[in-house]
């Protein structure tokens, strides 16, 4: 017998995503202010204190230029900030909707990592070759090949997944792996495109001067706010539209919530695994030649190494719950929170730089398990309205059992 | 034991959720030592009366008295403490442990901090014994049939000393001789002056066990009347609240070409094992087609064959002239066949998608849900809402989720998309299973109604009743093989000989 309307449903699943409809945007608030404060109680340990902490981390975000009452030379301090934080929100919405994208298909791209640095070794290499092309049409190729690379790259571990049912987790991870030291290789000493000019660094050449993105806000010498936000922002609605306006996005929602029903109704399963990586790749690759046309113009080792924006894109999509205006929300979020907690940022005075990029590692984290312990906040959030019910209850009906 | 005393007693239990009542006032009396049978169509409150006896959910208004007393139970903890025994539909056995293990969870019997094994195992043995429950004490639950582990669940039950043991829906996992055994061992715990309620919205299983019967429907208390003097028809007017017809009403059947041509199929099932094995048969347009055998003799790979949702070995698969053999599933639907999936939530439906999306899920390539190259939702959700009007789907609109529909109407939906491409062939795999006498009605309806429109039908069943009273031609599997086929008005001992082996195969 199927469970009786209104009756709570019997699975986590289910329950949850009863919970999602019902409330969608209260969980991942909840999540956010329940890492702050786990946050805030570890830099009371430190013997700072949290709130003029958060404060300083809040001006580091630059994000005090939208109040009207901040003096004109705070305003100029707060607009370079803020450039920033939007800067580093770019490639987040990309990366993060390569994640969002393959969870919509039922699949964990762990890979968008590496398939952010393969996009961006495309940029720098096509952005450095070919000199002498106009620049408008230097600047697309670059973004196409960087797409391509980024989608042949997820590509793998979909055409894996689909067949032979190599697990995609496993194989994003270590593709991940391959691309970092294709990138130590390509741009170490000796390596095939290390730069030209200085042989003892270990650098790539620098991207055309007509291949970098226009700076609309800013100093483009000082690292302006480049237009790329505007392409990832396009690519939220292509995101959108994609999914909920296509034959294809059909698809891979339908083999998201059920691929054996998928499969029934005609839908290749396979096929849909090897398109949605592609597309997650397509994200990733083109935020790798965003970072690159628009503010780093060449790459080295060490930047290969230290960059963790495709990890980021993880939580940024768990927090957005996987929606495009949901990742928008979460890029930002994330954007400022690494901007706000940067050396260049934050305030010394207040609370050690050095010790603020670790508060920000704990946040994400906790924020990544609260949102991955998703049903324990439902849990609570339930718990609490039961131990409402049982005192109600028991007011009412002291007596267990009367004769 | 005298036979009017009350082992427990339910007066005026109302149980709401949010503004839903799924309980309303209800008063449920049960003897002792008596079958009663709880019947009542899906959602008609059954689970949830049963739910609250056991401490599940608590009354918003009512009270429970057990040998007269009034008691208030907390957990299903409590509830096991007052002798009261639960076999669910979804057995909560631990697969890995052994039947012994099983029944003594909770209450091991040990030498010092060991579990004393072996009078686990004399104890299990001797409780199946006394009742006729036959199970193999030292057996690992996961090694067993469905059958088996719902005896171990009942033993269990037995184990904890219940004087009132509730089943809820216990033979809609069964085979029809499981039934009866089942049945027997609960004859024998009433003569024992145990307490049994019976929950099931199968009419003739009701009437062949039970004492008294109380009808439940939307919430209420219908009625509770003597199982004796009490018929189908009657039973199912009370459920319901209407007349309805129980056989299904159909002309004589007028074949046409041979849509459906199955020749010499051989498939295996996951493990790599033949599950079909040399299987051929023949659906012709305009008639209905039945498979009768017990489950799990390559019933469910002779569907993904057909389907094209399974590799085939060898042997042809041919919609109405066109092979489509291991072209996969979107060559079958292309060519014609519609199916209606044996497991609605596995395979027939998303639930998680809304309807309109549900009912696009073959018509979505189609331009007409199109409009400027994108998806149309304005579109899907025209030609849904037409649907649900044709089909007469309750509970929900376009934008409903399907997970939250009742399993009747969830099927209609099914069908309603299935049907909506114009197939040439059904293929309909238990197609009423879980369903209410009034869905099944119409289940029924429909698919001759789709037999009369000129469609080849093939009815693959574990109801042996639904074959014989909907199919113009039965066929009995068994082993992969079709080894008869019997004129639908056969008996019932023709079909379960056949079914089970003894029958030799008479007719292509």
């Amino acid at each position: 017998m199927s469970a009786e309307p209104g009756a709570a449903p019997v699975t986590v699943a289910g329950r949850l995503s009863t919970y999602l409809r019902g409330g969608g945007i209260v969980t991942p608030i909840i999540t956010v202010l329940l890492a702050f404060f786990v946050g805030g109680l570890v830099v009371l340990v430190t013997g700072h204190n949290p709130f003029s902490t958060y404060r300083a981390i809040f001006d580091g975000t630059g994000l005090n230029w939208f109040f009207p009452w901040t003096s004109s030379d705070d305003r100029t301090i707060a607009a370079l900030n803020l450039q920033q934080t939007l800067i580093a929100a770019t490639p987040l919405m990309l990366t993060g909707l390569a994640v969002a994208f393959a969870f919509r298909c039922g699949l964990f791209n762990i890979g968008g990592q590496g398939q952010y640095l393969v996009g961006s070794f495309m940029a720098v290499w096509v952005g450095s070759s070919f000199s002498g092309m106009p620049g408008l049409l230097h600047i697309i190729l670059c973004m196409l090949a960087a797409c391509a690379a980024g989608a042949a790259w997820a590509g793998i571990a979909g055409l894996l997944r689909a067949t032979t049912g190599a697990n995609e987790v496993i194989s994003t991870i270590m593709l991940n792996w391959i691309a970092v030291w294709i990138g130590v290789w390509l741009f170490g000493l000796g390596g095939p495109l290390q730069s030209d000019t200085d042989k003892s660094v270990p650098i790539s050449n620098d991207i055309a001067q007509n291949t970098h993105l226009p700076v609309f806000w800013g100093d483009p010498q000082l690292q302006g706010l480049h237009i790329g936000l505007f392409i990832a922002l396009a690519m939220l609605v292509v995101f959108w539209v994609l999914l909920n306006r296509t034959r294809t996005g059909f698809e891979v929602r339908a083999v998201g919530f059920n691929p054996e029903a998928a499969r029934s109704a005609g839908i290749s399963v396979g096929r849909n695994y090897v398109l949605a990586m592609g597309f997650c790749g397509l994200f990733a690759g083109l935020a790798g030649s965003l970072d690159v046309l628009g503010w780093q113009h060449h790459l080295a080792t060490n930047d290969v190494q230290i960059s963790e924006v495709g990890f980021l894109g993880i939580a940024v999509a768990l927090l957005g719950r996987n929606t495009a205006v949901g990742t928008m929300f979460a890029a930002l979020l994330w954007g400022a929170l690494v901007t706000g907690t940067s050396v260049r940022n934050l305030d010394p005075d207040v609370f050690e730089p050095a010790l603020a990029a670790n508060l920000t590692r704990i946040i994400q984290g906790l924020v990544v398990l609260l949102v991955s312990a998703d049903i324990l906040v439902v849990y609570l959030w339930q718990l609490r309205r039961r131990i409402r019910r049982r005192q109600g209850v028991a007011e009412e009906q002291p007596v267990q059992v009367a004769a | 034991m005298s036979g009017d005393a009350l082992a427990l007693e339910l007066r005026g239990i109302t149980k709401r959720f949010g503004p839903l009542v799924a309980n309303d006032a209800i008063d449920f009396e049960l003897r002792r030592g008596e079958i009663h049978a709880l019947l009542g169509e899906n959602g008609a409150g059954k689970s949830t009366l049963m739910n609250v006896l056991y401490g599940l959910h608590h009354p918003d208004e009512g009270e429970i008295r057990l040998d007269g007393e009034r008691v208030r139970i907390d957990s299903a903890r409590h509830a096991i403490r007052l002798g009261i025994g639960m076999v669910h539909q979804h057995f909560m056995l631990v697969p890995v442990m052994t039947v012994a293990e099983n029944l003594v969870l909770g209450t091991e019997p040990h030498r010092g901090p060991l579990l004393d094994y072996k009078q686990a195992a004399a104890r299990t043995r001797e409780l199946s014994e006394r009742y006729g429950l036959a199970v193999d004490p030292d057996a690992r639950v996961e090694d067993l049939g469905v059958g088996a582990q719902q005896r171990v669940e009942i033993l269990r039950a037995l184990f904890r000393d219940a004087k009132v043991l509730v089943l809820d829906e216990p033979t809609a996992v069964l085979t029809a001789q499981e039934s009866q055994d089942l049945f027997r061992v609960l004859r024998a715990l009433k003569e024992d002056g145990t307490s049994v309620v019976f929950i099931s919205h199968k009419l003739n299983e009701v009437l062949d066990v039970s004492d008294r019967v109380t009808v439940l429907r939307r919430g209420k208390k219908i009625d509770t009347v003597e199982t004796e003097g009490a018929s189908e028809r009657s039973l199912a007017r009370l459920m319901v609240g209407r007349d309805v017809l129980l056989r299904v009403e159909k002309t004589d059947h007028s074949p046409g070409d041979a849509l459906l041509e199955v020749r010499d199929l051989h498939v295996s099932d996951d493990r790599g094992l033949p599950a079909v094995r040399g299987l051929s048969l023949t659906v012709r347009a305009g008639e209905i087609v039945g498979v009768a055998g017990v489950d799990a003799n390559g019933q469910s790979q002779l569907i993904e064959a057909i389907t094209g949702l399974r590799k085939v070995d060898s042997g042809q698969v041919v919609v109405d002239g066109q092979d489509v053999t291991g072209y996969g599933a979107l060559a079958a639907i292309r060519a014609g066949v519609g199916h209606i999936a044996e497991d609605r939530h596995e395979r027939g439906l998303v639930l998680q998608f809304d309807l309109a999306e549900n009912l696009s899920l073959l018509e979505y390539r189609k331009p007409s849900m199109a409009s400027r190259g994108l998806l149309s939702p304005r579109r899907m959700d025209e030609r849904a809402k037409k649907l649900l009007g044709d089909y007469d789907v309750r509970g929900g609109d376009t934008g409903t989720p399907a997970s939250s529909l009742s399993g009747g109407n969830q099927q209609k939906v099914v069908i309603a998309r299935e049907l909506s491409a114009d197939p040439k062939i059904l293929i309909a795999a238990q197609p009423t299973r879980g369903l209410d006498v009034g869905a099944i009605e119409f289940v029924h309806r429909r698919l001759v109604e789709e037999r009369d429109k000129g469609r080849a039908i093939l009815l693959i069943s574990l109801e042996l009743e639904e074959v014989r009273s909907l199919s113009d031609r039965a066929l009995v599997i068994y082993e992969g093989q079709i080894v008869a086929e019997l004129p639908p008005a056969a008996s019932e001992e023709e079909f379960g000989v056949a079914m089970t082996g003894g029958g030799r195969r008479e007719a292509a």
